[in-house]
Order: structure tokens, then C-alpha cells, then sequence
């Protein structure tokens, strides 16, 4: 325990980094072990052209809407969405692509919004929990969620409808072991995964999710 | 003067709403992503602030230039929170606060703020008491009854030293607010478990009235006792909004500071020795705890936990360390207790060979009189639902593979009488029902019981209730903290709701002919008791209510005069069923058995599911959490998710939860239930653990680590 002077250095950060590092570090062993992101991982873009780092003019396709937005480079798409386009279903919660809140579909996959840059969208099919159903209208994961009270505080409650969409997408008959597996990169602090369970289960009994995979 | 009206909940045979499994009313607005959480809030002009923290344990600001960050393009406000000379006693103090136009800029202002500090020494570590040196503060010695005397007359004598370190929430959204300073009105979208307070605790600060202050939330993402008050960071959101010329500004702590400084679980480590007969009677306890709030210190753990009586010695010692302060945790202090005391009896137990729930039950003559009772038979279903007398084998003696199987026991208690609450139910002449109380729902399902709480004594359906909460606006509330909101908000709307029908009855009586204590709410329609052939439906009744005009009156909870609609003192027991692999340390929850009390019970599926949530939250921290620091740098090593472990979908095993609802739990009222299920998890597991394995681990979490180092026989 000594005492000393010390000027802080803004730039140095002792125990966290910074989000693009972390984005081209996470590589496969990160999203490994959370049933997400593989293809993602290891489809990264080759070398394109360099922009920034002011903003940059950007179209996305977000539920079959074209959304056309200025951001920086280094503003992931979770953040584009919920700061520039009001879309706030996903949730910032951990920021550093392990709790799943801000789970989206990318070209049909699920994807951690935080984990990847608005800029990298583009060109890409982005569904979110708002382009499940009409306002009013329930999804049948969502309903099956509410009827299994999947959920408490339902924060962390589009990010594991979005996974289980993505799940049920791919494999529309899951074993409770796959619906384990399959939602594995998401957290809940309030409890609900006996209910969770259930749901996703159900959900895949339902007629609307079995009669199509964009259900 | 009138007569007080009958309040009484209906009897259980009776009730058509109340003990129904209502879908939660929330469920469609969560499970759609369209419930709009404070920190969803984007009002138009939005900034955003971010706050620099101090990266030290310990230290004095000695100097600070924001002057950089003020010239910025598009920073519109900067607030010092630690000027020069300010002594900082722990890592993630707020140094000084920047609201930008866009996130990322205002995280680039921050940056550019150069504070200079003289580093101080820091302590960030209890676990070792020797060597906290000033920081530690014995409280002194507490003895009731004789416990040398019991110690003379024990046949047997155990010890032995458990502990469970420092845990954080962390609620998925962060803390924080969105406030709007306009002209002299504030507008505030806070994450709080205390709507109807929020603005006394910002108004002295900002010397703005509390009547100048709105309040709304519609949505809290978690809070589990650690988001009262507005703290020091809400205040600087409102100066900020203020500084900036009245544009909103968005504060939403991140991650890491989030960890760092918005609360955590105290620590409790002890040594304890319990003496007693060979028969299992305790006759002796005798304990040395100690732990850790943070920088505030921390207090004892009630012990012996719920066996108060046990004639005991014991004493405790705060340590100080520089961390920032322990804010309540969903049960405070009984996760602790209960742990310390679980642990010392089934080590007795397996020290005179006996079974431990043998050994709980012959000592239940130390609980509360009034829980004696329950306990017994709470202590037998559970291990009829845990298959115990076919699983359980004495400690140690789990087969010869290398994965043990064992069982262990815990045990829970919580008051849970419900809090002031004021309702207001207005019925108007077309039919429509309102509901109004500034309350919250932090999803434990307020919403949901306070609407069936309204139908059932209205004989309406839940589809007819309209309902407001979340805005200070309303009839004051209280803070969603003890698990007081479901008896406080159960009371007041069950008052409120007879005291409008009372109304509705003298202007309907007449058209029926009847007098006004002869009719009743039933199925859509008041009619006269005993002659169902004289009957209005609802709406047909709510017209003879004068054209232009509402019927509309309160109901209030006090809490020093709950009447007979809600009481206090639950109880349960759990056992955890757990598989652990000695050449690994890994443990695995195989299942887990739940029963527990709570009164009456509104929703049967909600109260479940806080049993469930409650459950899975004590699991998490009986394997995974703990708040890792560095006595090096003083820094916390993982403010963060990845390194913060919480239990995921595949961690937590099977789950079994019975509700002990029998008649004469029901007949006591509304008790609170989110606080008492989640006691007693850490103790259970840490008790399966030791019966699989046959040498106790001493602290929680169950990590392979400390598994292994316990085999081996490390003890550290």
C-alpha cells in the first residue's frame, strides 16, 4: 500500500477495452459456446473502404424498411437503433456481446447488436422485435412467452424471443436440451428460465410458427 | 356515523378472480418488445451523459481540468462531481459528468478531462480479518441465555468457518434516469423501486419543490433493493438538463461503473461452534463473524438464524474497505444467516451422525412460537418432494465414482407486511372502471394482483379494469422494497374497491328495490343477495350514477392498523440435489425443491414464478457470483458480465416449487413473497455440496476452485 502521485492517463483503460477491439477479437472463441454468431465470426468482410471517423451516411434494412441514418464507424448497430431510430426492444445491457439482450436476426441468424457496427449492417436483412407483429398483435413465440410467463422485469424478455425465433428458425423441433443449448447466450436475472423453457417449447407446437419459418 | 364496511378477502371457496392463474397483465407489452423501459425514453433533443470515474481505491483529487472537454463541438454541459482536494474512497467514484449530443461524443469529452490524484493506501479485501488492521471494528459481544451452560451439558461439540463474499445485482438496465428540465418543472423518467418517493429525495438537492418534479416509469429493468433513491448521478442528470438550456438528458450508468458503484450483497464470513446432545438438541451456539458493506462497513447477520432462542455468544467485526457502499439485496443479511446457521447445524449433524433434518426439527423449540408448526411440516414435504429419505446418505458415503451425489438443507423467514398504499377506483357511468395507484411493478406482477384484487370485488372480469401506476402523479404508494407492495397494494385496492360499491349500491337500491347492504357484485351484475331474479349487469347499474358524474374513493393501507388483509411472517425450507465431480470440482444442480408459505395468495402463477426467479437467483450466486478485487491495484477484476458469472438456461437444473397453501396459511392474509424464497439457497447447496463430497467448502461461491481446494484440503 504506498502512496504516490499519479496523473491519470485518459487513453488507458486498466480493466476494460475498447468496443471495436473487442468486436475483431471475439473471433470464434468467444461466440463459441453461445450457439451464436459462428457464421457471423468467421464471414467478417474483407478489407473495403476506409470511412470516418465522422459520420458516415448509412441505409439499413431493418424489418423491410430502409432506414437511412448518419453514424460514426465505431457506433455499433444496437446503439444506431435504439439512440437514432427509436427501435428499443433490444436492450443495452452488458455491452460486450455476452448476455444476448440485444439479440437480432442478420440475414436470418441471430446476432448480438452490440457486437456488431452499424456500418457492417448494411446490405443485410436486420429483423428486430419490433418487425415480429403488427402493434397489438402477438407473435406466437411472444404469446407462448406470456403464456409461460417467461418473463419478470422483461428486460432481458426480446433479446430470448429474438434468440428462440432464430432457434426456431433453424431447428423448428427442438429437444429441451437443443432449447438449452439454443438459448445458452442469453441471461436473465430475474429467474425465468423454467418458464422460458416452456415457452420455446410450445411455441414450437404452434400452428403459425410451424406453417412458416418467417411465422 | 356510517358503519365501516366489511373488508374481508371472500372466502376461499368463494373467490373467482383472486387465487386465479391470471396471465400476467404486462406479458404482451414485454414479450412484444414494446414496454418502454426509463432508460427506452428518447424524447426529442435527447443528450447523453457519461460519467468520468476515478480508476483509484483510494485518493485525493488534486487537481482537475474539464476545460478541454467544455470546448468540444457539441458537449453542452459538463458538471464537476469531485472538485480539487475531494478524498475518494473508492474505485468508480464520479469524478465529473459530460452531456453531449451524441454518446460517443460525450464518452470522447470525458476523456478529455485530466484529473490528477494523490493515490492513497487502500484496503479492497475482508475475507482476511488479521489483516484488515484499522479498518476493522468489533461491535462487541451479544449472549442470550447461558451458553456456557449448554456447552458444559453438549455431548458433541462441532466448528467450523463459512462465508459467502460479496455479490452484485446486476439488474440488466443499469441505473439510472432521463430528466427534462424546463423552465421550473423537472420531468424525470427514473429506474426506481419507489416511484411516489423519487421526487422528495431529488427536490432539497435541487431546490426545486417535489411538486415541481413528474415522475413516470412504466417499466423497471430489475432492481432487487438496489434502486431507491435517485443518487448522486440522478441529481447531476437534472443539473445537466438544466445546464444544457432545457434540453433532456438520457443517464443510464454503464456496465462496469454500474458494478462498480450502484451496490452489492455485504460479505459475512464466521467461525462458529455449536454444541448439543446426541439426540440432536442443540444446546449451544457460539459465533465470530465478520464481513464488509464496503467503505460503510458492515452489521451482523441475524444468528443463529430463525433459532434465535438457542442460548448463543457471539460477537462481530466490520471491516471498512474501499469499495463503494452495500446497498439492500432482495432479503438483506438473510442470505447470510441463513447460510452461517444452516451450515453449522447439518456439520453438527454429520458430527453426531445423524440426519439432518432430524436435527432441524428437534430444534424448531428455538423458532418463533407462531412458525414452529409450519416449519415441521414444511421441513417434511420438502423432503418428500426431494425424495430424501431414498436419496439423502450420510455425509461422504455417496458411492465410489468420481461424481458424488448429495442433498442439503436451508431454511427461510421474512416479515412481509405490506406498505402504506393509496388507491383510488373511479366508476363511471358508462361502466369503465379506473384504477389509479403510484405504485410500481418491478415484475413481480403488481400490476396483475392489484387488477384481479379489483375485479373479484367489483364481480367483474380483469378485461374491465383499467389500471394506472408508475407516475407520482398518483395516489401515493410506497417503495417496492421488503416484499411490502402485494399486501400494501392488495389492502388499499380491496378498500377502494368495496367503498366505490358501497356508493354504486345506495344508487342502485332503489331501481331494485332493495336496500343497499342487500346487494352484491357478482358475475357482471349487482343483484339482491338470495333473489337472483332481481338483478342489473354492470353497466345497466353504473348508468344510476347521476349523468356527468363518477363514483369515485379511496382506499389506504397503514400499515400500523393492517386490519385482517395482510400480515406478516412467511416461512419456507428448500433442499438442494446436487452432482459434484471431485476430479473436476464442477458442481451441477440436479434438482431443487422449494416450499414455501406466503398467506394468501392472489396469483398462484406469479407466485411461482418469484419462487422460481428466487430459486435460480440463489443458485447463481451459490455457484457463480462473487466480486473479484485486486488487493494490488485496488480495482475490481471483473465489473463486467463475462467475468461476473450469472447462472444461464442450462445451470440451474430441475426446479420444484410447492406452495404451502393450506387453509390456515390462507387465513392470515397477504404476505409479501419476493424476498423470503430467496433465502436459504447458498446454505442448501453449500450443505449438498458438503454431504456429496464429505468435507464442507467454506465459502460460496461453489466454484471448482474452492471445491478442489477443500478436497485437497487448502484453505486458500
Amino acid at each position: 500500500m504506498s502512496s504516490k502521485k499519479d496523473a491519470e492517463r485518459p487513453e488507458q483503460r486498466k480493466t476494460s477495452f475498447s468496443r471495436r477491439g473487442f468486436i475483431r477479437g471475439v473471433g470464434i472463441g468467444g461466440a463459441l459456446g453461445t450457439g451464436l454468431l459462428e457464421r457471423e465470426a468467421t464471414a467478417a468482410p474483407a478489407a473495403g473502404k476506409i470511412v470516418g471517423p465522422g459520420p458516415v451516411a448509412i441505409s439499413l434494412t431493418i424489418n423491410g424498411k430502409t432506414q437511412n441514418l448518419n453514424v460514426e464507424p465505431r457506433v455499433t448497430l444496437l446503439d444506431a437503433m435504439r439512440n437514432q431510430l427509436d427501435l428499443t426492444g433490444a436492450k443495452r445491457v452488458c455491452d460486450r456481446g455476452v448476455c444476448g439482450s440485444c439479440t437480432v436476426l442478420m440475414d436470418g441468424k441471430t446476432v448480438y447488436a452490440c457486437n456488431v457496427l452499424a456500418i457492417d449492417a448494411q446490405g443485410r436483412k436486420i429483423e428486430t422485435i419490433e418487425g415480429l407483429a403488427e402493434p397489438g398483435k402477438l407473435h406466437p413465440i411472444s404469446a407462448a412467452f406470456w403464456n409461460n410467463d417467461a418473463q419478470q422485469c422483461g428486460y432481458c424478455t426480446p433479446g430470448f424471443v429474438m434468440a428462440a425465433k432464430g432457434l426456431l428458425d433453424e431447428m423448428p423441433n427442438p429437444t429441451l436440451d437443443q432449447v438449452k443449448h439454443g438459448l445458452a447466450g442469453n441471461i436473465c436475472r430475474c429467474g425465468t428460465y423454467m418458464g422460458l423453457r416452456k415457452a420455446v417449447l410450445e411455441a414450437a407446437r404452434s400452428p403459425r410458427q410451424q406453417g412458416g419459418k418467417n411465422g | 356515523m356510517a358503519n365501516t364496511p366489511d373488508y374481508s378477502w371472500p372466502p376461499m371457496e368463494a373467490r373467482k378472480v383472486i387465487g386465479q392463474r391470471v396471465k400476467r397483465m404486462d406479458g404482451p407489452a414485454k414479450a412484444s418488445g414494446r414496454a418502454r423501459y426509463s432508460s427506452d425514453q428518447n424524447p426529442k433533443d435527447l443528450l447523453f451523459a457519461i460519467i468520468k470515474t476515478c480508476p483509484y481505491a483510494h485518493a485525493r483529487v488534486t487537481d482537475i481540468d474539464t476545460s478541454a472537454a467544455e470546448k468540444m463541438n457539441g458537449v453542452m454541459a459538463v458538471h464537476i462531481n469531485a472538485p480539487k482536494g475531494t478524498e475518494i474512497q473508492w474505485q468508480g467514484t464520479e469524478v465529473a459528468t459530460v452531456a453531449a449530443t451524441t454518446e460517443d461524443l460525450a464518452r470522447d469529452a470525458a476523456a478529455k478531462i485530466k484529473v490528477e490524484y494523490e493515490v492513497l493506501p487502500h484496503l479492497v479485501k475482508e475475507e482476511d480479518l488479521a489483516a484488515a488492521g484499522s479498518h476493522a471494528k468489533a461491535a462487541g459481544e451479544r449472549m442470550q441465555g447461558d451458553p456456557d451452560k449448554g456447552f458444559q451439558e453438549a455431548e458433541a461439540v462441532s466448528e467450523g468457518t463459512y462465508g459467502i463474499p460479496m455479490q452484485s445485482h446486476v439488474c440488466l438496465e443499469t441505473h439510472g434516469e432521463v430528466a427534462y428540465w424546463h423552465g421550473d418543472q423537472l420531468d424525470v423518467w427514473p429506474s426506481t423501486q419507489d416511484v411516489t418517493r423519487y421526487a422528495g429525495s431529488l427536490s432539497p438537492n435541487l431546490k426545486l419543490p417535489a411538486t415541481s418534479i413528474k415522475v413516470e416509469m412504466d417499466y423497471i429493468g430489475g432492481g432487487f433493493g438496489s434502486k431507491f433513491g435517485p443518487d448522486a448521478w440522478g441529481e447531476v442528470c437534472a443539473i445537466l438538463s438544466k445546464k444544457a438550456g432545457g434540453r433532456p438528458v438520457k443517464l443510464f450508468l454503464d456496465r462496469k461503473t454500474d458494478q462498480l458503484i450502484a451496490g452489492f450483497r455485504p460479505s459475512a464470513f464466521a467461525h462458529i461452534k455449536l454444541g448439543g446432545k446426541k439426540d440432536g438438541t442443540l444446546t449451544a451456539w457460539e459465533s465470530k463473524a465478520w464481513g464488509s458493506g464496503g467503505f460503510p462497513g458492515g452489521g451482523s447477520p441475524p444468528l443463529p438464524y430463525i433459532l434465535a432462542d438457542l442460548p448463543n455468544r457471539q460477537n462481530y467485526t466490520s471491516v471498512s474497505v474501499n469499495t463503494a457502499a452495500s446497498r439492500a439485496w432482495r432479503a438483506p443479511n438473510n442470505q447470510q444467516a441463513s447460510l452461517l446457521t444452516c451450515c453449522a447445524i447439518e456439520d453438527f449433524a454429520a458430527k453426531i451422525g445423524m440426519d439432518p433434518i432430524e436435527v432441524f426439527k428437534k430444534n424448531l423449540q428455538y423458532a418463533p412460537k407462531a412458525r414452529q408448526e409450519t416449519y415441521a411440516y414444511q421441513f417434511d414435504k420438502a423432503a418428500e418432494l426431494a425424495d430424501w429419505k431414498k436419496l439423502w446418505k450420510p455425509r461422504g458415503q455417496n458411492g465410489p465414482g468420481p461424481v458424488k451425489r448429495g442433498l442439503g438443507l436451508g431454511f427461510n423467514a421474512w416479515g412481509g407486511m405490506g406498505h402504506n398504499s393509496n388507491c383510488r377506483v373511479t366508476l363511471h357511468a358508462d361502466g369503465s372502471v379506473q384504477v389509479d395507484i403510484g405504485t410500481q411493478d418491478l415484475g413481480t406482477g403488481t400490476r396483475t394482483v392489484i387488477t384481479q384484487v379489483a375485479a373479484e370485488t367489483l364481480g367483474l372480469p380483469v378485461s374491465a379494469i383499467k389500471l394506472s401506476i408508475g407516475s407520482n402523479a398518483l395516489p401515493p404508494d410506497a417503495a417496492s422494497g421488503g416484499s411490502t407492495t402485494v399486501g400494501g397494494v392488495s389492502s388499499s385496492t380491496r378498500k377502494a374497491s368495496v367503498n366505490a360499491l358501497v356508493k354504486l349500491f345506495a344508487a342502485v337500491a332503489p331501481a331494485l328495490g332493495a336496500q343497499p347492504e342487500d346487494l352484491e357484485a357478482v358475475d357482471g351484475h349487482i343483484r339482491v343477495k338470495g333473489s337472483p331474479a332481481k338483478t342489473l349487469t354492470w353497466v345497466a347499474a353504473c348508468k344510476k350514477i347521476p349523468a356527468g358524474g363518477v363514483i369515485s374513493e379511496m382506499g389506504v393501507t397503514d400499515q400500523r392498523n393492517p386490519g385482517n388483509l395482510m400480515a406478516a411472517g412467511a416461512a419456507g425450507v428448500q433442499i438442494a440435489d446436487v452432482s459434484v465431480d471431485i476430479e473436476t470440482g464442477v458442481v451441477k444442480i440436479n434438482r431443487y425443491v422449494a416450499v414455501q408459505d406466503c398467506g394468501l395468495i392472489i396469483n398462484p402463477r406469479l407466485a411461482e414464478s418469484q419462487v422460481y426467479g428466487a430459486v435460480i437467483m440463489g443458485i447463481s450466486t451459490a455457484l457463480f457470483e462473487q466480486r473479484v478485487f485486486d488487493q494490488q491495484t485496488g480495482a475490481m477484476l471483473n465489473p463486467d458480465m463475462e467475468f461476473y458469472k450469472l447462472a444461464g438456461i442450462d445451470d440451474v437444473g430441475e426446479i420444484i416449487v410447492h406452495m404451502d397453501i393450506r387453509p390456515e396459511n390462507d387465513k392470515r392474509g397477504v404476505i409479501g413473497l419476493g424476498e423470503p424464497p430467496a433465502i436459504g439457497i447458498c446454505a442448501a447447496v453449500s450443505n449438498a455440496v458438503a454431504n456429496a463430497i464429505g468435507v464442507r467448502v467454506p465459502n460460496i461461491p461453489m466454484t471448482p476452485d474452492h471445491v478442489l481446494n477443500a478436497l485437497e484440503g487448502r484453505t486458500a
